[in-house]
């Protein structure tokens, strides 16, 4: 368990040169082949989604994607996904599951695009698919967080059997920039907000939601991609053992009651 | 004519006032007129009330409270509530959140931001789910999660069609994670409902954004919407903030949202139980009982 807070986190993955999936995905798998498109509007490049093998096991990999500098930025959108994104990554989920792969997703966006034709075609419709859909897809489900997990835009790839956070990782309802945006009226309280939240990996540990947290070099991911994608390959060659060996019924059924069980009330 | 208007209400005001004691200001009070936030028009609070809240010129469907929602909805003393002592803890320990719920519970009567329960509806017996934007604007904390979820387990239980009225201003920024979770938990109990072969109806109300509209409230098998309600993922201030411009004015909209493709029809809420009865009765759902009144 680390004492850093939840700022000092925060450095950390903003920091320029962490990896990004464009660096782990050649590092973890092999033969990786991009498929484009949701067959309905178009093509999201904040979402990169296709086939490998994992350790020789065939899965499908959905991904968003952090751009490594402006340009890879502007392309990706800053990984602010797009409906269409969305639907992309579910289309190729039913495309797992029909063909018995296991599904990898990496979260790494500060939430879905938040504009005028994201509206228009049903942001909220895509993401709440998405969730449903995933609940109960019949092949097994691993979400790893790389940086910063996002609202309902991460979610979106967070319906999962196991979720797993890197070690820096942070995941929250919404980015603290816009959480204190929307409490305080001031996004420059973004730092007192990460804070507050509640969204590191310990955290999220703590209340159930992470699974897994998969230790990054001393320093931070970028101090040793290698090392890094090591460690998460390690981790999904063994979950994709541990969660290939439930029947579907019982692995629904786990991945149903994983998400049930959340909530904090009395009656 | 706005000032026209506001002549007329203080004239009228006045007389009504004429034969009482002159000891009181005379004020117009704040509840005696309507101002649509949608055309600006001013309205008599009684004209406004006597059609069940709906602007006399543009349609807008205003927001009501859960209680006027069952009250116009459901079967006389046909509603049986669920879970109604369930109350919010502080998962994450933010600062003031157990008095800002308590003072929510004392302004508003209501434990959490929605009611759920069983009712029938001209005769059809059905799991109704009613969110109340007065409670902290009807964000989806783990009560209503908990509260939406269980409802939808009671109705597959009990082969039971689920009519939600939704609002709400997103995930309850307070609770952090756990409400981010909500999400997937009612949706996995929808998708539950929705496998076992059951209907859910959604109702759109004023407004319906954020973490419920990209969960629950995008899943109806019909999804239905009050006219000129805001209907939207991310907010409208968040949206001009990223673009730098000025939206339309229907941007966001119930029609906007019909243009879109994303609700099947508009509905009235003056016909809204004659328009869920024949749903469900389209549904082959049985009748229970013949004798059904509306108070």
């Amino acid at each position: 368990m680390s004492n850093m807070t939840a700022t000092q986190h925060l450095e950390i993955i903003r920091e320029k040169n962490r990896p990004t999936v464009n660096d782990y995905i050649p590092a973890i798998f092999n033969h990786f082949t991009e498929f484009h498109g949701d067959r309905h509007y178009g093509d999201d490049a904040a979402i990169m989604a296709g086939i490998a093998t994992l350790n020789s096991t065939p899965v499908t990999v959905i991904a968003q994607v952090k751009g490594r500098n402006l340009e890879e930025n502007k392309k990706s959108n800053f990984s602010m996904p797009h409906p269409e994104g969305y639907r992309k990554a579910l289309r190729l989920a039913y495309q797992a599951e029909k063909f018995h792969r296991p599904v990898i997703c990496f979260v790494d966006t500060p939430g879905a695009f938040c504009g005028v034709e994201a509206e228009k075609r049903g942001q909220g419709e895509a993401i709440a698919k998405n969730i449903a859909e995933f609940m109960t897809l019949k092949t097994p489900v691993i979400s790893v967080v790389l940086g910063e997990g996002g609202s309902g835009g991460a979610l979106a790839l967070a319906v999962c059997d196991e979720l797993a956070m890197l070690e820096h990782a942070l995941y929250s309802v919404i980015s603290p920039r816009g959480f204190a945006s929307i409490l305080w009226k001031d996004p420059s309280r973004e730092k007192e907000a990460a804070d507050l939240m509640k969204i590191t990996a310990d955290d999220l540990y703590n209340f159930g939601v992470c699974d897994k947290i998969i230790p990054e070099p001393v320093g931070g991911a970028h101090t040793d991609p290698a090392q890094t994608a090591d460690n998460i390959s390690e981790y999904l060659i063994s979950a994709v053992e541990r969660l290939s060996k439930l029947d579907i019924p019982t692995l629904l059924d786990n991945r149903y009651k994983k998400f049930r069980k959340i909530g904090v009330f009395s009656e | 004519m706005l000032e026209d208007l506001f002549k007329m209400v203080k004239d009228r005001f006045n007389e009504e006032q004429k034969d009482e004691a002159e000891a009181s200001a005379p004020e117009i009070p704040k509840d005696l007129l309507f101002k649509c936030p949608r055309c600006q028009n001013v309205f008599y609070m009684d004209e406004f009330e006597k059609r069940k809240k709906t602007c006399p010129v543009c349609n807008y469907h205003a927001r009501l409270s859960a209680k006027e929602r069952l009250d116009i909805t459901v079967d006389k003393d046909s509603f049986k509530p669920f879970d109604e002592n369930m109350v919010s803890l502080n998962p994450i320990g933010f600062p003031d959140y157990e008095k800002k719920i308590k003072g929510m519970q004392d302004n508003t009567g209501l434990k959490d931001a929605v009611v759920t329960g069983e009712c029938t509806i001209r005769g059809y017996r059905a799991v109704i789910g009613i969110m109340d934007s007065n409670f902290m604007m009807a964000s989806m904390g783990s009560v209503v999660g908990e509260k939406i979820t269980r409802a939808f387990e009671y109705a597959t239980e009990h082969k039971l069609p689920v009519i939600l009225f939704t609002a709400s201003g997103g995930a309850r920024m307070q609770e952090g994670i756990i409400s981010l979770m909500q999400m997937a938990k009612t949706s996995g109990a929808v998708k539950r409902h929705s496998d076992a072969g059951g209907l859910y109806i959604t109702v759109l109300t004023d407004p319906t954004t954020g973490g419920v509209t990209a969960s629950f409230a995008s899943l109806g098998d019909i999804i239905l919407a009050e006219p000129k309600v805001l209907v939207g993922f991310a907010g409208r201030r968040v949206i001009q903030d990223t673009i730098k411009q000025k939206l339309p004015d229907d941007f966001q909209t119930a029609e906007f949202l019909l243009e879109s493709g994303f609700v099947d029809a508009i509905a009235d809420r003056r016909s809204m139980r004659k328009t869920l009865s024949n749903i469900l009765r389209l549904h082959n759902y049985k009748k229970i009982g013949a004798n059904w009144q509306h108070g």
